[in-house]
């Protein structure tokens, strides 16, 4: 039955996504957070990640461009990366600016380039990832609405359906 | 403006956090717990909070924030006389950070996000002492 294999479809790639390293124990989390009365909770948090993230990046690249690299800035701004990644789970990006603040107190100038491409590759697979993700959960939640219409079931991207 | 005589019985939070990832997430997490919850974006606007008579039973106070972080806030408030919970949230798990948020004057201190079994332990916390 295509809701189903739909909903397996869904269940198996976020868990391709655990298992690979880019979501972690923080996005279950929010995933149990979302209920009937935040029923859109984990596109709603992981939207501000992209909102945050995209600004964060662009502020990135223009403090290392710089002639005289202001290296209290970057790290500010990879300290804020870090913490909004891992507030959704993004473990691969929390990583990946982990690594990028130890540079950033070496002062080191080319290492520091060198992560930001790695923080950029790392957050740009996580946002096409999630936004599978969000499609894929869409359509089973679609098809779930259309097949259970009459039969009045609740739908919601939940922890249940992981 | 909330008073401590208000006639809600339940617990009131303040969040105070400069990340808006961060606000979201506690105020869905303590909202779900069944609790009351404010939200401001740094230690400055906690304290002004209490300025003008506001109270809460709980604190949600980040570390670093802009304008006054949390240290300041907590000390600010502690020198007040305020006795209400404050509970420190930290982006790093470094022990020496968190020594020194605590000599602030809290009561606790977790690495951020908090869960909801760090929540619902706090909760239990905060019923015990009422």
């Amino acid at each position: 039955m295509e809701v189903v294999q739909m909903q397996r479809r869904f269940v198996e790639y976020a868990a391709s996504l655990f298992r690979e390293g880019f979501l972690d124990g923080q996005f279950t989390q929010l995933q149990q957070l979302q209920d009937e009365s935040n029923p859109d909770f984990v596109v709603e948090v992981v939207s501000l990640f992209f909102e945050d993230s995209e600004k964060l990046l662009n502020d990135l690249s223009r403090a290392l461009d710089q002639q005289n690299v202001d290296f209290k800035r970057v790290d500010s701004h990879v300290h804020q990366l870090k913490g909004s990644s891992s507030s959704i789970g993004a473990q691969r990006v929390k990583n990946a600016c982990i690594a990028f603040r130890n540079y950033c107190e070496e002062q080191n100038t080319d290492a520091c380039l060198s992560c930001l491409q790695q923080v950029k590759q790392e957050y740009s697979l996580v946002k096409s990832k999630l936004e599978t993700l969000f499609r894929v959960s869409a359509r089973s939640l679609l098809l779930k609405d259309k097949t259970n219409l009459e039969s009045g079931f609740q739908t919601s991207f939940s922890k249940s359906d992981c | 403006m909330r008073g401590k005589g208000s006639s809600s019985s339940k617990i009131s939070t303040l969040i105070v956090d400069d990340d808006p990832i961060i606000r979201r997430i506690h105020k869905v997490l303590l909202t779900k717990v069944g609790l009351e919850t404010q939200v401001v974006e740094n230690g400055k606007k906690a304290v002004d909070l209490y300025h003008s008579g506001a109270s809460f039973d709980l604190i949600l106070m980040d570390l670093e924030m802009a304008i006054m972080d949390g240290p300041k806030a907590t000390k600010e408030l502690r020198a007040m006389g305020v006795q209400s919970m404050i509970v420190g949230v930290t982006a790093r798990d470094l022990e020496v950070e968190k020594q020194m948020f605590m000599a602030s004057g809290l009561n606790d201190c977790y690495v951020k996000p908090l869960t909801t079994d760090t929540v619902t332990a706090l909760v239990k916390k905060l019923k015990k002492d009422n």
